[in-house]
């Protein structure tokens, strides 16, 4: 079952104007580099990216702004971005703003094939408003839907041909759970190898979950706030 | 009165041995420094992170290692790091023994604001409120008055919610105060050389004193 495909244009072909799709990462960190390179040069537009982050003027996410392709960010939080900022102020760019549990949560309902989840967060906000509430024991919780999403895109550290993936330290994030979610699900990986030659007990996202899979190149992994101790 | 790394230090006395704590951005990230070294203590990272250790020395920084802030940081002995879902699901499930967060507003109720001043700040709540809604202990670190001199502990707060219901202690520089369960701002203790009058100006919600208000030690 082999699922390798050459590189990030032949992943993201068939990714159309107006559609849905889950990008992974937290930050800077484990972000699929090399896909949206691809999108950014394919131009295709008023998507809905559901990622935790909007990414910086010119990264990630940021790059796709700039190029006015996403219609709609479903986020947690979008700070550090200005052209993110200009295009919300000017209407230009719909913004849903969630708890990030419940961000995580939902796609993690996607990838478990359950409807909806019931979460204590945003209770009595405006996160509420229009929401169906329950009560259990005592305490309110708000029904959030699952997520649903043409594509999702994620990064991983390594990956086999079979789509089997492992993250490395808090680049795991949100690409773990988005990598369950989408309809489709593209993994771009830091190295590719043979099935067999990854543990299976430390397998993250199992292969059933991944449909196609390519080693990417040129990863820069910038960082968002360098912060170091000095040497005693 | 106390400087922040002084509220920072503080709060530190509220950390118990065994504890697994989320901390805020700003000054709850500086709480790290103060906790007591012969205390067990687990720090936490929303992004999916148990153990988070200090920065990294120049040179060794990590894009793969950093903590909600996005800073880079390290990973201590004995780590664990998992996905997003899980992250969330531990502290929903009441696993993170202690929240300690930063707040624009407090109420006298315990609801707090920290998340979007509408036609200013437009960033998002990212993890806060998940966590104020399942933390059982949420400690709020944060100056008494703000920038215009108002106060930011108030009978309600004006600002959109972060949650309700929730804050149970409030560190500033000023005070040490609890929240009591049927409402109001229980006095604790007064920073260095602040006097009661001096925080109950400073506090617009409904203050509770009773007998002498002993000095904070730090």
């Amino acid at each position: 079952m082999n699922k390798t495909v050459s590189n990030a244009d032949e992943a993201v072909s068939d990714i159309q104007d107006g559609m849905t799709l889950m990008m992974g990462g937290f930050g800077m960190s484990g972000l699929p580099e090399n896909c949206i390179a691809a999108l950014v040069k394919k131009g295709v537009k008023d998507l809905t990216c559901i990622s935790n982050n909007a990414g910086v003027d010119d990264f990630g996410i940021g790059l796709m702004l700039k190029q006015r392709q996403v219609k709609k960010m479903i986020s947690s939080y979008v700070g550090e971005n200005a052209e993110f900022e200009r295009q919300l102020l000017s209407g230009e760019l719909e913004v849903e703003l969630i708890p990030q549990g419940t961000l995580a949560t939902r796609c993690m309902a996607a990838g478990y094939g359950m409807p909806a989840i019931f979460t204590p967060a945003g209770i009595g906000t405006e996160v509420a408003i229009g929401k169906e509430v329950r009560n259990f024991n005592g305490k309110d919780y708000l029904m959030e839907m699952a997520f649903e999403a043409d594509f999702a895109i994620v990064k991983a550290w390594k990956g086999d041909t079979m789509g089997n993936l492992i993250y490395r330290a808090t680049a795991r994030n949100f690409n773990a759970v988005m990598a369950m979610a989408g309809k489709v699900t593209i993994a771009e990986v830091e190295e590719l190898v043979e099935p067999g030659e990854l543990d299976p007990n430390f397998i993250h996202t199992p292969g059933i979950y991944v449909h196609r899979i390519f080693q990417g190149v040129n990863y820069e992994k910038r960082i968002e706030q360098r912060t170091v101790r000095k040497r005693t | 009165m106390l400087d922040k790394e002084g509220i920072a230090k503080r709060i530190a006395k509220e950390i118990k041995d065994g504890y697994y704590v989320n901390l805020g951005i700003g000054i709850p990230t500086l709480v790290a420094n103060y906790i007591p070294e012969n205390i067990d203590v687990v720090l936490q990272s929303e992004n999916g992170l148990l153990g988070m250790g200090p920065f990294p020395f120049e040179g060794e920084e990590d894009a793969d290692i950093i903590n909600a802030g996005k800073q880079t940081i390290t990973m201590l002995p004995g780590s664990a790091v998992f996905d997003s879902a899980m992250s969330f699901g531990m502290i929903r499930a009441k696993k993170v023994n202690l929240t300690i967060l930063g707040a624009m507003e407090v109420s006298e109720n315990g609801d707090i604001a920290n998340w979007k001043i509408p036609g200013k700040m437009v960033k998002g709540m990212g993890g806060a409120m998940d966590l104020v809604a399942s933390a059982e202990n949420i400690i709020v670190a944060m100056q008494h008055v703000n920038k215009a001199g108002e106060s930011k502990l108030l009978p309600n707060c004006t600002l959109p919610l972060t949650g309700v219901n929730c804050v149970k202690k409030i560190v500033t520089e000023l005070a040490v105060l609890d929240v009591l369960p049927e409402g109001g701002f229980k006095l604790l203790e007064r920073a260095p050389g602040v006097s009661v009058e001096e925080i109950k100006k400073a506090t617009a919600g409904k203050l509770i004193i009773e007998g002498d208000i002993p000095e904070m030690i730090i």
